[in-house]
Parts: C-alpha cells; sequence; structure tokens
C-alpha cells in the first residue's frame, strides 16, 4: 500500500526509534578494514594431558624454573613460593607490595648465567616514593633456599597513583645481556605513554646491575627517561625473547578490543592511544586511526580482546607438530591460545587447556615442557599424548 | 484546641526531621554514587563494561543483574574479597574468577551503591562502609 505519512506515521515513530537504540546498543565500530576473530580459532583438539604441578595458588603471576629441578612462582598477592617434588614453601624477603587491581608481586625470572652469578629479578607494585599509591618497580635478588638475599632495587617507574591498573611488569633477556621490562600506562593514557620524558607506556631496555646502556635510544634526549626503549604500549603482559629473529616480543592489552602482539624494536612508537584497533569501554569511539606514519603497527591484534597474559614460544623437542608456534595466555576466555606464524604473519590459532582457568602465564621449562600458570588453580603442564614416562 | 495544636506541633517537626534526615541520607548517596562510578571505571569497567552489560557468558552483567539485586551480602562479597567458581544470573551460568581488587571497604560501598542505583537498577537501602566491614570472607549461600 502506498505510504501515506498521516496514517502510518505512528508506525514510523516508533520503528525509527527501535532502530536507533537497537543501533546504540551495539559495539560501534563502524571503522574500516578491522578484521574480527581472524583467522578463525579452532577447538581445543585435546591431544594431550595435562598434569597438575603445584595447585593451591590464586594468582601465580610469574614462575622461574630453578637448576635443581624447584619452581619459583610469584603470587600477586605478595607471595614468593618455593615450589619443589609436591611441597610449598613461603620464601622470606620478598619485596613489600601494593597488591590492588592488577598491582602486587608480579613476574621473576631468572639471569641468564643465574648458576654463576645466582640473580633472580622480580617486579613488582611498589609504593615507594613520596606520593600515595604505586607503580611498577623491577629488583634483583638472590635465594638462598629459603629467603631472598642481596635485594638491590633496579628501577621504579614515577609518580605513584592510587589507579588500580596497568602495571606492565614482564621480564625478559635477550641474547645479549641486555634486561627488558614493561611497565603500563597506569590508566593514564593521555599523559604517559607518548611522553618519552614520562614513565609508563614503555618497554625499558637496562644492564643486568640496573645501569642504563650506553647505546639506549633516548640517553641523549633532553629529560627522557634513559631507561626507555620503546613507547606508546598500554599494557604489556606478556614478554619474551625469540630466538629465531634475536627479537623481543610483547603481547599487549588493548582496550574494548585491539589487545596487540609488537615486535619490540629500539626507539619506535607503538602509537597507544593515537592508534588503536579497539574502541573505549563506553562503546565510544576511541581513535579514527589504527595506524599512522611513525607508528609501529602490530604483527597481529585480537578483536574482540582475549586479555593476553604471559608469552612462550614452543621448542621443537617434545611437540614436533607445535614447534615454533607462539603460545599466548587468555585471562578473559580462559585458555590458552596457540598461533602458527608464517614470516611473522598468524595463519591459525587453536585453543589449549580450554575453561581451565584465567590463563596468566606460561613458559617453557628447562626440560622443554610448557607450562602454565592457571588462576584459582596452580601450575600445570602440558604432556603430548604420545609420551608417557 | 490546644490538643489539636501540640498534636500538629509533633508532627510537624516529625516531618521536618524527616526531610532533613532524608536529604543527607540523599546527599550522602549520591556522594557516594559518584564515588563510586570512578572506582568502577578504573577497576570494573574492563570486564562489566561501561552499561553494566558484561560479555554474554564470560562476564555476567550488573545492569538487571538478579544476582546483583537479591543477594546483596554475596555481592558485597564479591566486591570485597573475590569471588571464584559457578554462578547464575539473569538464568545464564558463568564460571569464572573474579580476582580480590584489594579495594578498601568504603570503595566497595560506594561502588555497590553505583551498581546498585545504575542502568536500571535501584536501591532503597544505602550500603556503607559499616555493612562492609561485617562481610565476612566466608559467609552462608544466600538461596
Amino acid at each position: 500500500m502506498k505510504f501515506n505519512f498521516k496514517t502510518h506515521f505512528k508506525y514510523l515513530a516508533p520503528a525509527v526509534m527501535i532502530v536507533m537504540i537497537a543501533g546504540s546498543a551495539c559495539a560501534q565500530d563502524n571503522r574500516p578494514g578491522i578484521m574480527e576473530n581472524t583467522p578463525e580459532i579452532s577447538d581445543d583438539q585435546k591431544n594431550y594431558t595435562v598434569e597438575t604441578i603445584v595447585d593451591g595458588l590464586e594468582n601465580p603471576w610469574g614462575m622461574a624454573f630453578l637448576p635443581d629441578g624447584g619452581i619459583l612462582i610469584t603470587e600477586k598477592k605478595g607471595e614468593l613460593i618455593f615450589a619443589k617434588d609436591g611441597q610449598k614453601t613461603i620464601v622470606e624477603g620478598a619485596p613489600e607490595v601494593v597488591s590492588r587491581g592488577q598491582g602486587g608481586l608480579l613476574d621473576i625470572v631468572l639471569h641468564p648465567d643465574y648458576e654463576t652469578n645466582g640473580w633472580l629479578y622480580l617486579t613488582f607494585a611498589s609504593g615507594e616514593g613520596e606520593e600515595e599509591g604505586a607503580n611498577t618497580a623491577i629488583m634483583r635478588a638472590k635465594f638462598d633456599g629459603k629467603s631472598l638475599t642481596d635485594h638491590e632495587l633496579l628501577y621504579k617507574a614515577s609518580p605513584n597513583t592510587k589507579k588500580g591498573q596497568h602495571f606492565g611488569s614482564r621480564i625478559a633477556f635477550d641474547n645479549d645481556g641486555y634486561l627488558y621490562f614493561s611497565a603500563g600506562e597506569r590508566g593514564e593514557r593521555d599523559v604517559n605513554p607518548q611522553d618519552i620524558t614520562r614513565d609508563n607506556g614503555k618497554v625499558y631496555r637496562i644492564n643486568d646491575d640496573g645501569s642504563i646502556p650506553a647505546d639506549n635510544p633516548f640517553v641523549n634526549a633532553e629529560d627522557a627517561k634513559k631507561a626507555i626503549y620503546s613507547y606508546g604500549h598500554r599494557n604489556p603482559q606478556g614478554m619474551m625473547f625469540h630466538p629465531e629473529y634475536n627479537e623481543i616480543w610483547v603481547n599487549e592489552h588493548g582496550p574494548q578490543g585491539g589487545d596487540e602482539i609488537n615486535v619490540v624494536k629500539k626507539g619506535a612508537n607503538y602509537g597507544w592511544p593515537v592508534v588503536s584497533y579497539g574502541i573505549n569501554y563506553d562503546n565510544s569511539i576511541l581513535t579514527d586511526d589504527t595506524g599512522k606514519e611513525g607508528m609501529e603497527q602490530p604483527i597481529y591484534y585480537w578483536v574482540p580482546s582475549i586479555a593476553p597474559s604471559g608469552m612462550a614460544v614452543v621448542p621443537g623437542e617434545i611437540y614436533p607438530e607445535w614447534s615454533g608456534n607462539i603460545l599466548v595466555g587468555s585471562l578473559k576466555f580462559q585458555y590458552l591460545e596457540m598461533l602458527t606464524l608464517e614470516n611473522k604473519k598468524v595463519v591459525a590459532r587453536t585453543k589449549l587447556l580450554d575453561g581451565m582457568g584465567r590463563l596468566r602465564n606460561v613458559k617453557v621449562g628447562h626440560d622443554n615442557y610448557i607450562y602454565a600458570g592457571i588462576e584459582g588453580k596452580g601450575i600445570v603442564k602440558i604432556i603430548p599424548k604420545n609420551k608417557h614416562d | 484546641m490546644i490538643k489539636l495544636g501540640i498534636l500538629s506541633c509533633f508532627i510537624f517537626s516529625y516531618l521536618g526531621w524527616t526531610a532533613f534526615y532524608f536529604q543527607d541520607q540523599d546527599e550522602a548517596l549520591k556522594a557516594s554514587i559518584k564515588r563510586g562510578q570512578e572506582v568502577y571505571q578504573d577497576y570494573c569497567i574492563s570486564c562489566h563494561l561501561a552499561n553494566g552489560e558484561g560479555v554474554d557468558g564470560t562476564f555476567p552483567p550488573l545492569a538487571k543483574s538478579d544476582f546483583l539485586l537479591k543477594k546483596r551480602e554475596e555481592s558485597i562479597r564479591a566486591v570485597k574479597y573475590g569471588m571464584n567458581g559457578e554462578i547464575i544470573v539473569n538464568k545464564k551460568t558463568y564460571n569464572s574468577t573474579m580476582t580480590n581488587l584489594g579495594l578498601y571497604d568504603d570503595e566497595v560501598a560506594d561502588v555497590m551503591n553505583y551498581i546498585l542505583n545504575s542502568w536500571g537498577n535501584k536501591s532503597k537501602k544505602m550500603v556503607t562502609e559499616e555493612e562492609v566491614k561485617a562481610v565476612s570472607k566466608e559467609g552462608k549461600k544466600d538461596s
């Protein structure tokens, strides 16, 4: 029938309203070229068994494998745990931490020459300083079997604030003896990450004793924080050294959508918050741009977010079919994501440990097995089905 | 006549008192809600999202949530200590971990007042710091 405005108006008005309300209720990222769940993730094939190595942990944020077979595990609430042969003991002398929001006792990594020099490295949310609240700190210490000794604070980001988010705090060594660590932007996206005269929103590179490498990118930049190696990050909670490329890789949380894997390059700007593949939590558009000249593109991004934490590369021994794949924990979806890359392009994705819990950390042990730290659970080990000792 | 006068005095005094008392309460609640919104945006929004809608199957909604509106003490306990395990919200099952956020008791009260009075939720009784203090880590589960 012919549309007559007068008679049909009573249908038009509610129809328009419904369309507008429905439209506004959907996440509104209308920017072109953003790919969701690409490539599509495969279900967990469960072609492996899972062995619980340490149980009864709340939030095993970091773990480090000792030469003698024990594991040092950080509990975010502030405990350092030594686990061996099914026993857990609390290590004395852990640093005082501010356990609030995402902060607390965070990562732990051993020096590459740990057997010779005994140094271990810890990141944590520290209240050290004048202001109330906390910010990211990194220290080193030694473990005598019972306690930590020889504490040395190597770097403390400032200022402290009471905000609960974005401490970053992953640590990795490269093959040249440099130590890298991340500090998230502490919830101050318009103030910290793009400014190299400020801490936060950065990946830092220091020597193993806390001194600044002479060829750090901003050692000669006026007022810059000299420890900065790259900037424009949001909150990297995954970091690893990739031996095939001799590079430091990170994964970082985006806002609503836009989690990323980045190859860390000296002096590079990773764009937060100027460019992003995500939008704000209230569905408003954060930025029109997903890329910009002079800013690094991620080698992979996730839309929707998986909330990545922890990162490792699968070695060839033990898991020949998975050799070279990248492992990233998903806090949000409670699985371990395994990504297959060809020339730094993701060609396949699979779920592992699906539904086991918030996947906080993943590491490869001295025995070349994959270990995962799961919130509300503990540390588990993945054993391929063809290997049963 | 005098009796009527005295009675009226009492009635109007009482009304006057309630007007001031409830206005103060109202102001206190408004202030708490405002502070609670800041707590929400710092600690809660990345999972429960800006309109309390959550993420279907992953993070439960707070907007018009039957769990929140009917299980007050359990809700306070979750915000205060974190929460683990399976719950049912608006007929959907959720099974994840809500981490212990490390909020102070007054922050728990503020954010509770914010979520109880946003997105179509309404709560007559204000959550106070005292009420939060009294909530223990293990409580009997509300049925």
